[in-house]
């Protein structure tokens, strides 16, 4: 839910990232970590398992600026993938203002996105929102790797609405920002429309 | 489509500090925090000294969404507050719909008085975050117009 202070003239809003086991959530957020000015940020929050797995989830602050006089500061949050977390995945939606779904492109992971998407339409659905109404981006993650599917294959099975789709390699930040950009701009349209 | 936006006033911002800075001083806090339980920080009063204040709240609304959960699974509706003591510093957090009011204290206050001077705190912020709600829920053609002022280019610019 976004929240604006006038007094403290903010605009706070909510992104989650979504997606299978080991499909680069956490890179993503990681890189945008890296990459991004001391000031902008905050610290990156983990909860993760000693084997380094999301166990419930990761989080960091994001500024990006000020748009009319607002510093808008995006909460940038992942879950965790593994298909038993299903309970921490449904807290993590709660107020949610824009979800990316990151999607592993290799052939065996195929299922996995899948199971994980539709888990994605029906948790949000049990939070009260409609993956068709949401600002939604599709990320095709680990591009560099030998045995993936074709974009447009990918995307034809997985495409939702129309939605953007980017190709990512998030190791190397490939695709990182454009898939961020995309979803900002549409969780701040959505702002706009009231 | 996401969930309408809150939108805080000046003075209602000022009436919630009011009440933190009360609260404070009453409970002989070390600070005391309001958070949304979706994770957003909306006011705090006291010390933080270095302490990441915003990823304080987003931990204390995924520890009370954790632990709301689990009262569900065993049958309860809700923990209606959550505490954690520390050797040194603890944590008292009450539940106000969809908001957390947050103690940091330490050996100088005890658990007895922040649960007592929290719960009338607590009355309060309620009574002024359902006026926070109302208003948000009708926002006021200036309000609306504002943020409808928004250009592509502005978005444009954060990214440039």
């Amino acid at each position: 839910m976004t929240f604006i202070n006038y007094a403290s003239r903010e605009i706070n809003c909510k992104i989650v990232y979504y997606g299978p086991g080991l499909c680069g959530k956490t890179t993503n957020l990681q890189y945008i970590y890296d990459s991004t000015a001391p000031q902008a940020k905050g610290k990156l929050i983990s909860l993760a398992t000693e084997t380094d797995r999301t166990l419930f989830f990761d989080f960091m602050p994001l500024e990006l600026g000020t748009v009319r006089g607002f510093k808008t500061r995006f909460h940038l949050y992942t879950v965790p993938g593994q298909v038993y977390y299903d309970a921490s995945r449904k807290l993590i939606l709660k107020g949610v203002d824009g979800v990316v779904f990151v999607a592993d492109s290799q052939e065996e992971r195929m299922d996995a996105n899948i199971e994980s998407l539709y888990n994605l339409e029906e948790n949000l659905q049990t939070q009260g929102f409609d993956l068709m109404k949401i600002p939604y981006v599709l990320q095709l993650n680990k591009r560099d790797l030998p045995n993936v599917i074709p974009v447009d294959e990918l995307s034809a099975e997985l495409q939702k609405k129309g939605e953007p789709v980017y190709e990512a390699v998030a190791t190397n930040g490939e695709g990182v920002f454009d898939t961020l950009k995309a979803v900002a701009k549409q969780v701040l349209t959505e702002l706009r429309k009231g | 489509m996401a969930e309408t936006p809150v939108i805080i006033k000046e003075h209602h911002f000022q009436q919630i500090k009011t009440v933190l800075a009360r609260l404070c001083v009453e409970s002989a806090a070390r600070v005391v925090f309001l958070v949304d339980r979706d994770g957003q920080p909306i006011a705090f009063h006291g010390d933080i000294g270095d302490m990441d204040t915003t990823s304080f709240s987003s931990l204390a609304a995924g520890n009370v969404a954790a632990t709301s959960s689990m009262a569900k699974l065993i049958g309860e509706d809700v923990f209606p507050s959550v505490v954690h003591e520390g050797e040194r510093e603890s944590i008292f957090i009450s539940v106000i719909g969809r908001s957390l009011l947050v103690v940091v204290f330490d050996e100088r206050s005890t658990l007895g008085l922040v649960k007592l001077r929290t719960k009338k705190a607590s009355h309060e912020v309620a009574s002024i975050l359902e006026e926070v709600a109302h208003e948000s829920a009708n926002r006021s053609f200036d309000e609306s117009s504002f943020f409808a002022e928004i250009t592509d280019e502005d978005i444009d610019s954060l990214f440039s």
